[in-house]
């Protein structure tokens, strides 16, 4: 029987959710015998080549192209986890909801004391993702089956869930584990 | 005084008049989350967490006193549920980044929701616009993370009793707003009894922050409520 398949991707994020996979330290040995990876920035392939079991998102949705990938991994994964706070409920990113994008981009682009004068221009290539008007959570977006909350969640939780998963088996997050921060 | 006797999750209890069932749990070991309730504080029932079933009628445990041959039931799967729905309104009704959080691992409602094990909440985010309020040398109000619960309020007065902490607006609308001469005029100590009081992150004081190592704070280890059962 071959390997279970896992995908990650990280949209509106810092990465550090990725970070907190690694950490799960000497485990990342038996992780590897265990699964194989699919499109993932770890091994950096870019397209799904196969359907995948497990899809790991981490960051919300904060523009079209986060939304296509989101579907993608909809699409190509049976089981969708949302990994991290920006994931679960938009994070970080999602201190500019609220705020009126028009607001938002003048103030990055036009008036942030960090613009230099001259170079005060809001972006507006046609390839570029278009932003979309608030920080959106992966589950307003597509049906997201598991949620790992954290910032970063620990390798602890991560490693549960993993586990849990491959096992068929319910996942059992312990009281240390659930943090939100 | 005679002694009433009651039950809650049919463990037979008993009370002293004049207790509601908030206290009366408590005293007997059993935990009712509470969340705008503060021991010694006058209760306003205004988050209905605390919501049980007496004699098959729905109750806030903070304000209803007990009474004699009570049966009341404090963990029902509906009543869990309904204690779970009411903390994740919470959370999507204001602004809750817990990762920026001074207040995250002492914070009540953070600590509720991870003793209910909520890992989304079932509501869509509303993101409020709200405003973060540098209200006086000591006191920062961040009303991205006041729940209403009136604790300041309640909590907070002059020495010669007037309030310094009130509730302005209506509905939707409505936010906790600070005397525009005595709000100013806080003392350190004040600020800090202040945000000692507030469940939540929204009152904060100024200057020392994330003053607490991660590990050491007031949730990190055990659920909110298991001093209660285990003084039981
Ligand atoms: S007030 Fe509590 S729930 Fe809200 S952001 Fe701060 S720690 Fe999180
Ligand atoms: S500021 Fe804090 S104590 Fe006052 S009503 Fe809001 S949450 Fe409660
Ligand atoms: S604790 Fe009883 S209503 Fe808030």
């Amino acid at each position: 029987m071959s390997k279970p398949v896992i995908a990650t991707a990280s949209l509106a994020g810092c990465f550090g959710c990725h970070m907190s996979v690694l950490d799960i330290d000497e485990r990342i040995l038996k992780l590897i015998e265990l699964v194989d990876f699919n499109k993932s920035p770890i091994n950096d392939i870019k397209t799904f080549t196969r359907p995948c079991d497990v899809g790991l998102i981490e960051g919300g949705c904060c523009n079209t192209e986060n939304v296509e990938v989101l579907r993608s991994f909809r699409k190509n994964c049976k089981i969708l986890v949302a990994v991290g706070e920006c994931a679960v409920m938009g994070g970080l990113p999602a201190m500019r909801n609220g705020i009126p994008i028009k607001e938002c981009l003048e103030e990055a682009y036009l008036h942030s004391v960090t613009v230099a004068p001259e170079d005060r221009l809001i972006p507006n290539d046609e390839d570029l993702p278009v932003i979309l008007d608030r920080v959106y959570p992966l589950h307003e977006v597509v049906k997201i089956d598991h949620f790992l909350p954290g910032c970063p969640p620990s390798a602890d939780i991560i490693w549960e869930a993993l586990t849990a998963l491959l096992e068929g088996r319910p996942l059992n997050i312990s009281y240390d584990m659930l943090k939100y921060d | 005084m005679a002694e009433i006797r009651f039950t809650i999750d049919d463990k037979p209890c008993t009370a002293k008049a004049g207790q509601t069932i908030w206290e009366a749990a408590r005293d007997n070991g059993v935990y009712i989350p509470v969340l705008c309730h503060y021991d010694g504080l006058k209760p306003v029932g205004a988050c209905r967490i605390c919501t049980v079933r007496v004699n098959g009628r729905l109750m806030a445990a903070c304000t209803q006193p007990i009474g004699k041959d009570m049966i009341i039931e404090n963990t029902a799967p509906d009543l869990e549920d309904m204690r779970r729905a009411l903390i994740e309104m919470l959370f999507v009704e204001g602004n809750h980044m817990c990762p920026t959080c001074e207040k995250s691992g002492n914070c009540e409602l953070q600590a509720l929701a991870y003793r209910y094990g909520i890992l989304a909440p079932r509501f869509p985010y509303l993101w409020p616009r709200r405003e973060i309020e540098a209200a006086g040398p000591h006191l920062l109000l961040d009303h991205n993370r006041c729940i209403q619960c009136l604790r300041c309020v309640r909590a907070v007065k002059t020495k010669d009793d007037k309030l310094i902490f009130a509730l302005l607006h209506r509905s939707g609308k409505v936010r906790i707003g600070l005397d525009p001469e005595l709000g100013p005029r806080l003392t350190e100590e004040t600020a800090q009894k202040a945000m000692d009081i507030c469940p939540v992150g929204a009152i904060l004081k100024k200057e020392v922050g994330f003053a607490v190592p991660i590990g050491k704070r007031k949730f990190d280890a055990a659920p909110i409520g298991s001093e209660t059962a285990e003084k039981a």
